[in-house]
């Protein structure tokens, strides 16, 4: 599991952004002037740098147990308080906070590849092929997929590379839907015809001249995969099914915080918090560069 | 439009037949079965088990068996509780599942729309924000935290309900707004997006021409159009809520078939398992089939399309 995971979603949207051409430009221009999306990104930075850091700083250990303290609300020793065995909740959140994201960011990789290729291919060729493959997704969207989840994750041992594949097998479709849409409106456009007319193949017309083109909506719609996946994730640990203590993550320690919140609430307030914090983050950051990068996409 | 039916309804069958038959394999190629876990069974029992439920025929034979019995709209029995059958198991939990989920889908409904109307209609108003926040709180905001929290907030320190339990009419409220308002907040921003659209269309300057009043045209005219993103949103929206209940059922202690369908893929209760599944997919695709033929009256160009 890649540690410099979280940080680099950050990294890989300001990149191109900053030093792109004037069409970045301009949307990083618009996406400044989102207040709630700025507010977004800041948090999303401060919330990951925080997980990434933060365990290796703090001097507890994430399954460190204190028997003797047990559960303690938040004080100087422990700022967000302990849990019942007095595990410290903040480097438990923080680590946590690892595994929700390297979950949030690996499938989403899963659902980004399939779903981008797919699509493409779909749009690409179109003509009976294209008929075949999305009746296919429309087939796959009216399945209960999340029961399958909870099958494989109970019948197969809760492992999480498993959980990755699960959750990417699971969130491509839409993904694959908005990219064939737009790979058809691209394909006919005349830099398409003259990168035929001088010969070249049709992977590199594909990779090369198309999918750039479309990268708005995709960067879009990979941010708006990322809250779908991990609130998948948390879902799953929620029932037990995910991650598996003492291994932490945020299903994980809502999961306990909701079991014990009678008597130690900050066990089910700060992951609760912070888990919504992330998941708004996203949200908004993926709205406004939507609408910074004026994309209509299909989902609403 | 009975072509447009036809084809969606052999369509769904496709689908049924997927779901059955991959799931059928995969709780036969798990690890473990069904009676690992009892202790001190001989191997003889065992052997007499699995003649009784027929484990020992091989396993296509097994899977043409289950296909005949579910033509008979019969699921087998249960592995786990003897004496039972899956279909008695889910007739006894699918009314509880059933009611919390129309309760849900109807609080979603009713907050959602009304709450993006009011956005659509005040847009840039303070009740456009007010309505927006709240739509994108609900989104982020998942389940299982907005449930412990009000039960926290309500059950537990003013005491107005039950902290769990499906007894009396007061123990609906709770698990109701929570799965509702999850739901909520994607139909109000749905309906929002529906509502400005069609509001700036000429047909709607037309109605204001001849004089009626904004209500009527709002809710007359405007509403019908509007709510068609809403419409295609509750194929997922119920789907989302059948599967919502798992949680809502675990916070809260609710006899249901969520919680039944958690417990029987831990006990690999085969039947169950299956049986669990197929009535989700059943529910789930016949929804989905209402949903677009719903669709289909309410606009025209989809209705073409086919």
């Amino acid at each position: 599991m890649s540690t410099t995971s979280a940080p680099a979603l950050a990294a890989a949207l300001s990149e191109p952004i900053e030093k792109g051409n004037s069409l970045w430009h301009d949307a990083w221009l618009r996406l400044r002037k989102n207040q709630l999306s700025v507010f977004g990104m800041i948090a999303l930075t401060v919330i990951a740098f925080a997980c990434v850091i933060g365990p290796v700083l703090s001097a507890y250990g994430y399954e460190e147990q204190n028997l003797d303290l047990g559960a303690s609300p938040p004080s100087g020793a422990h700022w967000l308080g302990t849990d019942t065995l007095g595990r410290d909740l903040l480097v438990r959140l923080l680590f946590g906070g690892r595994v929700s994201l390297a979950v949030g960011l690996s499938a989403t990789f899963v659902a980004l590849t399939i779903g981008v290729v797919y699509g493409a291919v779909a749009g690409f060729f179109g003509g009976k092929r294209d008929a075949f493959m999305m009746r296919a997704v429309d087939i796959m969207y009216s399945l209960p997929f999340p029961i399958f989840v909870i099958l494989l994750m109970v019948f197969f041992g809760r492992n999480i590379i498993l959980l990755f594949v699960a959750i990417g097998a699971v969130e491509w479709l839409t993904m694959a839907r908005i990219v064939r849409g737009q790979v058809m409106a691209v394909k006919k456009m005349e830099f398409i015809e003259a990168a035929r007319s001088l010969g070249f193949g049709r992977r590199r017309i594909i990779f090369r001249h198309i999918l750039p083109n479309i990268m708005g909506p995709i960067i879009v719609y990979t941010t708006l995969t990322i809250p779908g996946v991990m609130l998948l994730e948390a879902f799953l640990s929620f029932l037990g099914l995910g991650v598996q203590p003492p291994m932490s993550s945020w299903g994980v320690l809502i999961k306990d915080g909701a079991e014990k919140m009678e008597e130690f609430w900050w066990l089910l307030i700060f992951p609760g918090t912070v888990f919504s914090l992330t998941l708004f983050s996203l949200n908004f950051l993926g709205d406004g560069l939507r609408d910074a990068l004026d994309v209509r996409s299909s989902k609403d | 439009m009975l072509r447009f039916i036809t084809s969606r309804f052999l369509q769904s069958l496709l689908a049924l037949f997927l779901v059955i038959s991959a799931t059928f394999f995969m709780v036969r190629f798990v690890p473990g079965g069904p009676f690992t876990a009892e202790k001190a069974v001989t191997p003889e029992i065992l052997r007499n088990l699995e003649a009784h439920y027929g484990l020992n025929k091989p396993l296509w034979q097994q899977y043409l068996d289950y296909l005949g019995s579910l033509l008979r709209a019969d699921l087998g029995p249960s592995f786990k509780y003897p004496n039972r059958t899956v279909n008695e198991i889910l007739l006894d939990k699918l009314p509880v599942s059933a009611e919390l989920g129309g309760i849900s889908l109807a609080v979603a409904l009713v907050i959602g729309v009304t709450l993006g109307t009011l956005a659509a209609v005040k847009r840039n108003t303070w009740v456009d924000y007010v309505a927006s926040s709240f739509g994108m709180i609900g989104i982020s905001i998942p389940t299982f935290v907005v449930g412990p929290l009000l039960v926290l907030a309500f059950a537990i320190h003013f005491g107005w309900f039950n902290a769990s339990g499906w007894y009396t009419a007061a123990d609906r409220v709770l698990p109701a707004l929570v799965l509702g308002i999850a739901y909520a907040a994607p139909i109000s921003r749905l309906t929002r997006g529906g509502m400005l659209e069609i509001l700036h269309q000429d047909y709607i300057r037309t109605a204001r021409a001849k004089g009626a009043s904004e209500t009527r045209i709002v809710l007359r005219h405007a509403l019908r159009g509007g709510l068609l993103p809403v419409v295609s949103y509750l194929g997922p929206a119920v789907a989302g809520i059948l599967t919502g209940s798992f949680v809502i059922e675990t916070i809260f202690q609710i006899p249901g078939v969520g919680r039944e369908f958690v417990n029987s893929a831990f006990n690999r209760d085969y039947t169950l398992v299956l049986g669990t599944v197929i009535l989700y997919a059943v529910l789930i695709m016949a929804l989905n089939l209402v949903v677009d033929i719903v669709q289909a009256w309410m606009n025209p160009k989809v209705r073409l399309e086919g």
